[in-house]
């Protein structure tokens, strides 16, 4: 390039430059990069960018917080699995105490729900609680993952192997060997039980159950000549009489007695009589909030009075009365009262005293009721067990015994003799148990052959005489267990393959028993899809022979107690269920803990308040909780707590009050005890109750009536509802709906209040569980409560139950206050929640009036600070995948199981049809034991739930408020005597 | 309008201009004492601790606090509200008054801007914290989206809560700031300090106090003195609507619009009174903030607790009147007698009784219990914000859900970690901004002082 230049000076720059560069030139250039670039330094514009990247990416990287999480699709489509499609598979749930048949609900191959199977005779449909939340026990982390030795984990194939050969040589040496076990319904495992008794000659099978009913035999065995326990039908009934028994609740066959109870009283079809039911007894149960009449006693009063109803309509019948003792129950109205209803009454005692049963015998035989309410050969084969069983194992130890094995029973935590049993442990040489968890008995056996969960299990039951009950697996053994019935097998020598043994059984034993089928494999098809059988048996009644008769007699120092099984609880097999645990108690509405129940007056006389800790005998240390409408100077404990091997969400919680339980003339009973307690001054311990208030401050929430007012009007106790209704105006159009508009209703009157429906729910909508601490902060996640209210008098009220659920307004004051319009109304009238797009205001949880909705206040699943079933891997698999797991922060509620709704019409869409009224069943519906909730379109004229809307007993809660809620309530009525 | 006759003397010590500026520009070139120092530290160490309460609700969930599915707001919104009453004070100083040509106002006037501001970020933090899910808290800005478009719901009382308040503090903190331009540039025009003339320049906006700028200056002011007025009235007015359009028994009330507005003021005017005791101490402005300036703010805190009693009257009247049970419920049972007894006659007490005692000239002129009082009605209004909040929310329509609630610790830090906030912001004001509005108060040093 030629070069100009103006000035001598420029033209020696110009020079200067040519000369500097001649230095050889980078290989790429640097012009126009500052130093700083060059030296590889960041500057002010690198920094902003920097920055900015950062930023930026930071923001992109939180806001995909959640991370990929990969499925992998089935190499092979398995046969009958569409995936997002459930399958429905009959079976049943007996677990030595409760019986339900089911209906297992899985998903891509594995149970998440249990639901009731309504072709059973005897459950129709309906579960309890515990049944609901026993799907949950099949992934608790606690079950053993393999067989153990000396706690010690090993295989199945040395396990058997050392077992086989210690009971050979048992066997050789003729030593005895014990199977102690619960009751068995299972006619096939008891013919397996009794096979192996054979092969390994000196068994003795012993039963045993925690809470029995030997004395009822006992009786039976006395008055009938025969050992049984009857059944009973409460259809056929006018009048039941319970004492001291809880059979809506805990005894004998609560679901069945629930769904015939309610069958006659629910009065929707135009009767004029319904069934009634006076209860008395010693604590407060299910079963004396519903009934009509309901009398404290104290529990020594309770043969004494029966022993004085006897000799009441003796001699008006002309029989022969016995010597009883004065009572200062007035009982005279009701005897009365049993006498008109002569051959359609049912007395019944739930407690497990020879005396006591004879006489409640001795009462049905004199109203002439067996064989019309109360049959002697359909029986029960429930509560077969021995009260002396413990006893008797461990004078058979003492006496040489050499082998133990344990099935489905834990009698080093249940029976009071438990502490003597573990010593008496010591001295065989082998001790098996065959239980699922490393239980307070497994954890003193040498071998723990684990049992495989009942949904995992083929097995059969016979519940009652004739009706018979499938089970059969619903997925495969999550962990390396094995059914009891195929160990067995296994000892025996034979091919553990117990479903072709159960088959063989069947067409053996109970196929030509029948005539409907022609082919063996269509009956046994007809019954595993079926889940039961019914036989046609002709039943041949017994003759009644009188027995002597007196009342029991106790010697009572300090206060009387009552043991008593909590709804969810039971006796306490299930503890580590955290579903159970967090069940409110129907009565005491206390979650994760038992008590000291006394009485408002009791705890008056002797200075004790609410959460007070006092000292049991001496022995272990509970809070005291008080209860209106305990007996007078009773005290109530309940059993089921203090487990110390159940898993980490049962252990510690409680106290094990089975150390408690009477001993009388060789039965255990839980009533008749004597306690002593004392307060520790200054000691507290905080309960976690769901409700803190008690009663409904006079407002008309739930509405009651009698059967007299009922029949002169059947409005009457829902007066205001007419009042309301005059009253409902308001300036805007009102909602109209095109093709749905769902509603719910409950019927006051069959409701018992027994929380099934809670747990039902839980299941289903994937309801967290929150612990002790947040349910005393008040934080409870459930979507549907029972909410519990007394009235009258404190030392004995009377209780209300009422499911309060989202109700669904259609002039929802939760919808219009949301700033992100995150639960908007659906074109069918449902209440929606949005949760993504919560962000967490609340201001629809305080402006709900019926506070059913529920704040994550925490991260619930993931969290190690609410380590439940959300928790887990194994225990996360019960989770409802049609249902989205809640995250911290957002709002939830009920939504009438919309998933339900979607799947219904779903099908109907499929095969082109209409949808039917009944079809959609919500999770709470389906399995109500009392067929309380009616779901269905409001609509359709001719729909059950339009046509129960039209009921003069129909009301919404909270009607004045012009909520215009879809779900409605149906008054209470109680039969009364006025 | 007023003479000083019946006003008195407003700016005392028969001051020059010159005076003015320099003694009130005075403390921002004074060595900061001490005392700043210690109460910075002090109101710092309340902000960590807020800021750790603030960690732990973002970080573990709301469920760190004492509230409850039956209860769900608690101390957030209590204190919220109280903010945002507090918050009142500046404005209602600067428009009510001006609008009542009361000259009076002109060395508070500042002072009352400056809390209202510092007092709605302190409440704004609130709402933000109080959410389940804060990092969504846009959701609830109505703009623009890809999905559906999904608008906010604007019948919703939280979203007019969003506008109100926004648009509030946006007003307030622009008027704040357009009446400290002229002093900002009296300030630069005095200092020696470079820095200081810089950031005072960059701020006085090139303010050379030409007869146009003053001109502009005051068409501003009066502008948004005319825009914040009505907002003084919509934003506790909108506040009162999270609870009066509810169906809650107790927020279920159309007596709530004006009861909060009144309130507001109330509770603003004596916070306003318990800063400026401090001040005119401190910081010797006696002769700005006169006992008159006193005794007129206790005057109209008494006719205001008057309308407070009326409106605790009118409530209760309505309650039996109406003869609902559960509004009779919720205040003749649960507040006058029952579980929130204390808390209700806390409240009365405060709020309706005590101010009636600067009735008594004697007690008006004694600046000690003018003192106790402006906090004793703070402490009240801070009661009338709980029984509102957690009395009906505790006992409402089914029993069944009724439920106590009380405070955690983490509650609890929010709150003092909000007065760390705003001790911090009201000593960074003392400590760079002229406390008193200079040019305004020489320009009724003329007319009404010796």
């Amino acid at each position: 390039m030629k070069k100009y230049w103006r000035s001598i000076e420029e033209y020696q720059a110009i020079q200067k430059q040519d000369i500097e560069k001649k230095e050889p030139e980078p290989e790429f250039s640097i012009e126009g990069m500052s130093d700083e670039e060059i030296k590889g330094k960041s500057n002010r514009r690198d920094f902003l960018k920097m920055l900015g990247f950062t930023i930026g990416y930071a923001t992109i990287a939180a806001s995909c917080e959640t991370p990929v999480r990969k499925a992998i699709p089935y190499l092979n489509q398995p046969e009958e699995i569409t995936p997002g499609v459930a399958n429905y598979y009959a079976s049943t749930f007996y677990d030595g105490h409760d019986y339900c048949s089911i209906l297992v609900k899985t998903r891509e191959g594995r149970p998440i729900k249990i639901e009731g199977n309504e072709l059973s005779s005897i459950s129709k449909g309906g579960t309890n609680a515990k049944t609901q939340a026993s799907v949950l026990n099949l992934y608790d982390n606690a079950r053993l993952k393999s067989p153990r030795k000396n706690g010690e984990k090993t295989d199945w194939a040395s396990i058997d192997k050392e077992i086989i050969a210690e009971l050979e040589k048992l066997s050789a040496e003729s030593k005895e060997i014990i199977l102690l076990s619960s009751t068995v319904i299972s006619p096939s495992t008891r013919q397996l039980i009794s096979e192996f008794s054979k092969k390994y000659k000196n068994v003795s099978w012993i039963t045993y159950d925690a809470v029995s009913m030997a004395a009822t035999h006992q009786a039976n065995k006395i008055n009938f000549g025969e050992s049984f326990i009857p059944t009973y039908n409460l259809k056929n009934a006018k009048l039941v009489m319970g004492f001291n028994a809880d059979f809506l609740g805990t005894w004998l066959s609560p679901v069945e007695f629930t769904k015939q109870y309610s069958a006659a009283r629910k009065l929707l079809n135009g009767e004029t009589s319904m069934l009634r039911h006076v209860q008395f007894e010693s604590t407060y149960t299910l079963t004396g909030g519903a009934a009509d009449d309901r009398i404290p006693i104290k529990p020594s009063e309770e043969g004494i009075l029966l022993l004085n109803i006897y000799n009441y309509i003796a001699a008006k019948t002309g029989t022969t009365t016995y010597n009883a003792p004065n009572t200062s129950v007035d009982y005279k109205a009701y005897a009365e009262e049993l006498l008109e209803n002569k051959g359609k009454a049912i007395v019944f005692s739930g407690t497990n005293d020879l005396n006591i049963q004879l006489i409640c015998n001795g009462i049905n035989a004199l109203l002439n009721n067996y064989e019309n309410t109360i049959y002697t050969a359909k029986r029960y084969n429930f509560k077969q067990g021995d009260d002396q069983a413990i006893e008797k194992v461990i004078a058979k130890i003492k006496s040489g015994a050499a082998a133990v094995v344990h099935y489905n029973v834990n009698p080093v935590y249940d029976s009071p003799k438990g502490a003597a049993y573990k010593e008496a442990l010591d001295k065989v040489g082998l001790k098996v148990s065959l239980s699922d968890t490393m239980d307070e008995t497994a954890s003193v056996c040498t071998y723990v052959c684990p049992d495989h969960n009942y949904l995992e299990s083929w097995n059969d039951a016979e519940p009652q005489t004739g009706i018979y009950s499938t089970q059969q697996p619903t997925i495969k053994n999550i962990f390396d267990t094995r059914q009891v019935q195929d160990t067995l097998l296994k000892w025996m020598g034979k091919d553990p393959v117990f479903s072709d043994y159960l088959e063989t059984y069947w067409e053996k034993n109970i196929y030509p028993k029948q005539s409907t089928f022609t082919t063996f494999k269509s009956f046994w098809n007809q019954s595993i899809h079926d889940g039961t059988a019914v036989l046609e048996t002709k039943f041949k009644s017994l003759k009644f022979k009188p027995a002597n008769l007196k009342a029991p007699e106790y010697n009572i120092n300090g206060a009387e107690l009552v043991l008593y099984e909590k709804i969810g609880l039971g006796n306490g097999k299930y503890a580590n269920n955290p579903w159970l645990q967090e069940l409110p108690d129907p009565i005491t509405m206390s979650t994760w803990d038992n008590y000291v129940c006394v009485s408002v007056a009791f705890a008056k006389a002797n200075s004790l308040s609410q959460e007070d800790v006092v000292s049991v005998n001496g022995k272990f240390e509970l809070p005291v909780l008080i209860q209106p409408g305990l007996a007078k100077n009773t005290i109530a404990i309940a059993i089921g707590y203090g487990r110390t091997r159940a898993g980490k969400v049962a252990n510690k919680l409680g106290q094990n009050a089975f150390g408690l339980i009477y001993e009388k003339d060789g039965f255990k009973s839980l009533l008749g005890n004597s306690i002593k307690i004392s307060k520790i001054e200054g000691k507290t311990y905080p309960l976690a109750l769901t409700q803190e208030h008690h009663t409904m401050e006079g407002r008309s929430l739930v509405r009651e009536t009698t059967l007299d007012k009922f029949l002169k009007n059947p409005a009457s106790g829902n007066e205001q509802h007419a009042i309301d209704q005059a009253k409902n105006t308001t300036l805007y159009t009102k909602p109209k709906f095109t093709g749905f508009q769902w509603g719910m209703n409950i019927n006051l009157n069959a409701c018992i209040g027994c929380g099934n429906c809670v747990i039902s729910c839980q299941a289903e909508n994937n309801v967290a569980v929150i612990g002790k601490e947040q349910v005393k902060n008040r934080r409870i996640m459930h979507w549907i409560r029972v909410d519990r209210y007394y009235s009258e008098d404190e030392e004995n009220p009377e209780i209300l139950h009422q499911p309060v659920m989202c109700m669904h307004c259609d002039n929802a004051p939760c919808e219009n206050v949301c700033p992100v319009a995150a639960t908007p109304h659906s074109g069918e009238g449902l209440n929606e929640m949005a949760y993504n797009r919560c962000i967490g205001t609340r201001y629809c949880m305080n402006n709900c009036p019926y506070r059913v909705r529920r704040f994550n206040w925490f991260e619930y699943a993931n969290n190690k600070d609410f380590d439940y079933n959300m928790n887990n891997e194994v225990g996360k698999l019960v989770l409802n995948p049609d249902v989205v797991v809640r995250s911290r922060g957002v709002v939830e509620k009920c939504s009438s199981c919309i998933q339900r709704i979607q799947e219904k019409k779903l099908d109907a869409k499929k095969e082109n049809r209409q949808l039917r009224d009944g079809e959609i069943k919500t999770a709470c519906q389906q399995s109500c034991p009392a067929d309380a909730i009616v779901f269905g379109d409001l609509l359709t004229p001719d729909t059950e739930i339009s046509k129960l809307n039209k009921n003069p007993r129909v009301y919404n809660l909270l009607e004045h408020l012009h909520t215009l809620p879809s779900t409605s309530y149906l008054t209470k009525i109680r039969n009364k005597k006025s | 309008m007023y003479n000083k006759k019946v006003r008195g003397i407003l700016v005392e010590g028969n001051k020059s201009y010159g005076q003015i500026s320099r003694d009130i520009i005075a403390p921002l070139y004074a060595k900061t004492p001490i005392w700043w120092y210690v109460a910075a530290t002090l109101a710092f160490a309340a902000m960590v601790f807020g800021v750790w309460a603030g960690y732990i609700t973002i970080s573990t969930g709301i469920g760190t606090w004492g509230v409850n599915n039956n209860v769900a707001w608690g101390w957030g919104i209590i204190n919220f509200v109280w903010w945002i009453g507090i918050g009142h004070a500046g404005t209602a100083f600067s428009i009510f008054l001006l609008i009542l040509r009361q000259k009076w106002r002109t060395s508070i006037n500042r002072a009352a801007e400056a809390m209202t501001v510092v007092a709605v970020i302190c409440a704004g933090l609130f709402p933000l914290l109080h959410m389940g899910r804060i990092w969504n808290a846009f959701f609830i800005f109505p703009y623009w989206n890809t999905r559906g478009p999904l608008w906010v719901n604007f019948n919703s009382p939280l979203f007019w809560d969003v506008v109100a308040i926004s648009t509030y503090f946006m007003a307030s903190a622009v008027f704040w700031y357009i009446g400290m331009i002229p002093d900002f540039a009296t300030i630069r025009d005095k200092t020696k300090s470079k820095i200081k003339k810089k950031v005072y320049g960059f701020f006085s906006f090139g303010w050379v106090g030409s007869a146009r700028g003053w001109l502009r200056f005051e068409t501003a002011s009066l502008l948004l003195g005319g825009l914040a007025a009505p907002l003084v009235v919509a934003v506790h007015s909108i506040v009162s609507m999270d609870f009066a359009t509810s169906v809650m028994p107790g927020w279920h009330t159309t007596i709530f619009p004006p009861y909060f507005v009144v309130g507001a003021i109330f509770s603003g005017f004596g916070m306003v009174l318990t800063l400026m005791i401090i001040v005119r101490k401190v910081f010797k402005f006696q002769e700005y903030v006169t006992r008159g300036h006193l005794d007129a703010i206790a005057r109209i805190l008494t006719f205001i607790s008057l309308i407070m009693a009326t409106a605790y009257t009118t409530e209760l009247f309505i309650a039996w009147y109406g003869g609902q049970e559960y509004e009779m419920f919720t205040f003749l049972k649960n507040r006058v007698t029952g579980e929130y007894t204390l808390a209700f006659w806390t409240m009365v007490t405060c709020n309706a009784i005590l101010p009636q005692l600067f009735w008594s000239k004697r007690i008006r002129k004694n600046i000690t219990i003018v003192f106790i009082m402006s906090i004793f009605i703070n402490i009240g209004m801070w009661f009338e914000r709980y029984v509102i909040v957690v009395t009906s929310l505790s006992k409402d329509f089914l029993p069944s859900s009724w439920a106590s609630y009380s405070p955690t610790l983490v509650e609890v830090g929010l709150f003092v970690g909000t007065l760390g906030i705003f001790l911090l912001g009201v000593l960074l004001f003392f400590r760079y901004i002229p406390m008193i509005a200079i040019s305004e108060v020489k320009g009724i040093l003329k007319k009404t002082s010796k």
